[in-house]
């Protein structure tokens, strides 16, 4: 489905590849297959944003390729679709013209979108929310309002750079648990950038832990936790356990 | 909020409403209305003791506001100003915005009018009456152009920073979702950069307004600054009065035309700020 | 690991050592773009009527011919004076009465009514009145510059004052300060990141009322220049003048930014941290 080969991204000071370098991306290869929920775990720094900007198109690798059913990905597309950390929502639309936002670009007709608009908001739980803006509602709603944009769209692949990194624990645990829900309908594939280990846990197939300087893959670990997740207490679960034992490990060396 | 039963009783215990001794900072509503009708009245009293010729005083300048706009001139040389600053203005708005949109996206339109701009903004414009009136002429053409000038740079300046301080994170937000250059430019960098535009417009209507004045003064043809210096002239103090008077309003209306502007079609800038 | 950094840079061949485009040199083409300017002035301006018009080596002619008559110094000595005492009159005032209006409410309630009525009036309409109880000198230029540059100063100072934190003051309270003692120790350094505000835009202003105050006058100064040479239709001369007054505002801005840096440098680390 996704295939990421030998990727490889520097950053130079002012764009200008005269002056020192900073070696984002070194040599990153992994895959990704259909419906799979992947989440990238790894310290601050280590280039998990700049990696999922590379697959959504937003910025090109300098070396290797990435590619989505066989087609080199070389801009963004209908297939991907991503969720910000800091919600990128835009500060003049309203709730409900936010998540209009992607149809609108795609040239859908008013109506039309605003139905399918509506749609989603009631699958993320907003609905009478759709006139407030976003500085009047809180952090949590604000990012439901970026994944029901996002997923307006039908995506194939969702890209979710740490959507819960801005909003407090409470809210985050009950954000991904929603998100495991709506997953379920959804089916898509999802790549999730997190730095909470546990948070990985909960949510994925698989942990891809990458480490920086330059930053580059770790491991690959499994996770074989059953699903649905949000009955009973997974979190104490001995295997969850295990697990973040075995990925805490990793991390430190 | 209703005060509970045990409130109430300590209240009435502590018994603090006996009689305040009466303070002026409680009534500073008061305060402001004796100054201004005091100010008034002083005026009207020792105004009328000073030679007229070096000042007037308030109801000689009621007089003469009732009859020169009964005789016509005023509203005449009024509209003619009005109409002058109004086409300057908007001259200003489009070159500013548009300008001032192109030199925030695109670097070449930056380095290329960049150093006029800083140049033009640095000259008082005032200075450039003269040179204007020796070129177009004592006529409008020319009270155009200071306008122009006066209103064009703060809108410029203001959008250009404005373009320069949409996060990278909204225009990126665009491309995810498949825009392409023009509707990036449509959808996220104008509406972003709205609440600065707004604010170099207000800056632009105050500076506009200067500049009409000047010029005309200058000139002393037409409009409201011919007036003052007619009035001024004549040594008529009482209708000098009346032109200025009535800038001030204007000025004073203008600018919250364009505030209230600004709340209503900027009303995320609060939030905006705050980021 | 820059090293390291530099070693995998080189592997993957990503470094360059020629620079990629013209965005690399923004000076050259800021350059380019002043000189066709320059060029094209100079060919139409000549062309054209070249009394109205100019064109630039007819301007750097002129510059030279009012330096060296040492003329441009004289009036730019004159024009700098009156800006002095004018300008520095309204920060002392501006400031003392800022202080009052912001420490007292009751006379800020009894003088807000006139300063913004005052301050709404476009000050460039009173200047002929001005002009006529003040006569053509010296001093109805120092007056008309007061008035330019007093309101932004006041008005910030004023502000200014009223933000100091009730808490900040209660500091000195705490420390048994005296009422004076709070104002100079107290509210003052704190408000004056408000009031260098104030004083940076004042002398934008105080410039455009010098300006004003020496084109009617016409008696002394550079703006009574611009009116001069007007009058006898020697645009390269005006350019001069208006180049050195464009040149003596970013200065003078410039100078003020500097000193507002300066004297306001804890607020920067009261963002930061
Ligand atoms: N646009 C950029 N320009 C320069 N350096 C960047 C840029 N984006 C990221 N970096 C650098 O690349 C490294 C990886 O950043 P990032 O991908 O944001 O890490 P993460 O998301 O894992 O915290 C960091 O050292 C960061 O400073
Ligand atoms: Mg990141």
């Amino acid at each position: 489905m996704l295939e990421v080969r030998e990727l490889s991204k520097v950053f130079f000071e002012d764009n200008d590849p005269r002056k020192p370098g900073l070696v984002a991306l070194h040599n990153v290869s992994f895959s990704v297959r259909q419906n799979e929920f992947v989440c990238l775990l790894g310290p601050s720094g280590c280039g998990k944003t700049t990696l999922i900007r590379i697959i959504a198109g937003l910025i090109r690798a300098d070396r290797g390729e990435i590619l989505v059913e066989n087609k080199r990905v070389v801009a963004p597309g209908r297939d991907r679709c991503m969720v910000f950390q800091q919600f990128g929502l835009l500060p003049w639309r309203t709730v409900l013209a936010n998540v209009e936002f992607g149809l609108e670009i795609e040239g859908v007709p008013r109506e039309e979108r605003q139905a399918v608009a509506r749609q989603y908001l009631e699958l993320v739980g907003l609905n009478g929310f759709e006139k407030y803006y976003p500085h009047q509602i809180s952090g949590g709603m604000q990012q439901r309002v970026g994944i029901a944009r996002a997923l307006s769209k039908k995506p194939d692949i969702l890209l979710m750079d740490e959507p819960f990194g801005a909003v407090d624990a409470q809210t985050r645990e009950q954000l991904q648990e929603e998100l495991l829900k709506i997953w379920t309908k959804t089916k898509n594939t999802v790549i999730f950038v997190t730095h909470s280990i546990d948070e990985s846990i909960y949510l994925s197939d698989r942990v891809i832990i990458m480490q920086a300087r330059p930053g580059r893959i770790k491991e690959d670990v499994k996770i074989e936790l059953p699903r649905p997740r949000w009955e009973g207490d997974v979190r104490a679960d001995p295997r969850f356990a295990a697990l973040r034992t075995h990925i805490r490990e990793s991390l430190r060396c | 909020m209703a005060l509970s039963t045990l409130e109430q009783q300590a209240l009435a215990e502590l018994d603090l409403v006996r009689q305040k001794p009466f303070r002026l900072v409680d009534h500073l509503g008061l305060v402001r209305w004796v100054s201004v009708f005091g100010a008034i009245l002083l005026w009207e009293v020792f105004g009328r003791d000073v030679n007229p010729l070096f000042l007037s005083y308030p109801s000689a300048i009621a007089r003469a506001a009732v009859q020169l706009v009964g005789a016509g001139q005023f509203t005449q040389q009024a509209l003619n100003s009005l109409q002058v600053y109004f086409i300057g203005l908007a001259g200003a708005l489009v070159v500013g915005i548009v300008l001032g949109l192109l030199m925030g996206r695109y670097r070449l339109a930056e380095y290329i009018l960049d150093p006029f701009v800083y140049a033009l903004d640095a000259t008082p414009r005032v200075a450039l009456i003269p040179i204007l009136l020796l070129w177009f002429g004592l006529g409008a053409p020319a009270k155009i152009a200071v306008v122009f000038l006066s209103g064009v740079f703060p809108v410029l300046m203001n959008t250009f920073s404005g373009v320069r301080t949409v996060s990278s994170g909204l225009v990126e937000v665009g491309r995810a979702y498949g825009a392409g250059e023009g509707k990036i430019f449509t959808k996220i960098i104008m509406p972003a950069s709205l609440p600065f535009i707004m604010a170099g417009v207000r800056l632009a209507v105050g500076r506009a307004l200067i500049g009409i004045i000047t010029a005309e003064m200058f000139a002393a043809v037409t409009g409201l600054g011919a007036l003052l210096v007619r009035y001024s002239s004549a040594l008529a103090t009482d209708k000098f009065f009346v032109p200025v008077i009535f800038l001030a309003l204007l000025g004073v209306i203008l600018t919250r035309a364009v505030e209230y502007l600004e709340k209503r079609f900027a009303p995320w800038k609060e939030t905006e700020r705050a980021l | 690991m820059a090293a390291h950094d530099e070693q995998i840079i080189a592997d993957l061949g990503l470094r360059r050592e020629s620079a990629r485009s013209l965005y690399d040199y923004p000076n050259v083409i800021r350059a380019l773009s002043v000189l066709c300017f320059l060029i094209a002035w100079e060919i139409y301006g000549r062309r054209v009527d070249p009394l109205l018009l100019t064109y630039p080596t007819a301007v750097v002619q002129a510059a030279f011919a009012l330096i060296t008559s040492g003329e441009l110094r004289r009036q730019m000595a004159d024009s700098l004076t009156t800006l002095a005492l004018g300008f520095g009159a309204s920060v002392i005032l501006g400031v003392g009465l800022g202080l009052v209006m912001g420490r007292s409410r009751i006379a800020s309630a009894a003088l807000e009514p006139h300063i913004n009525a005052l301050y709404a009036t476009p000050q460039v309409a009173l200047t002929p009145l001005l002009m006529m109880w003040f006569g053509l000198g010296f001093t109805v230029k120092a007056v008309v510059i007061f008035l330019f540059a007093f309101f932004p100063i006041l008005i910030n100072t004023a502000s200014g004052v009223r933000n100091v934190s009730a808490s900040t003051i209660e500091v000195g309270r705490a420390y048994l300060a005296s009422r004076t003692q709070i104002l100079f120790k107290v509210v003052f350094p704190a408000a004056v990141p408000f009031i260098m505000a104030g004083i940076r835009v004042a002398i934008g202003r105080a410039i455009v009322g010098m300006v004003v105050a020496e084109l009617f006058t016409a008696i002394t100064g550079l703006g009574a220049m611009l009116t001069l040479y007007g009058n006898l239709f020697e645009t390269a001369k005006m350019f001069v003048v208006v180049i050195v007054l464009g040149v003596l505002g970013v200065v003078l801005v410039r100078a003020t930014q500097a000193l507002e840096r300066r004297m306001a440098r804890w607020k920067e680390t009261e963002r930061a941290s």
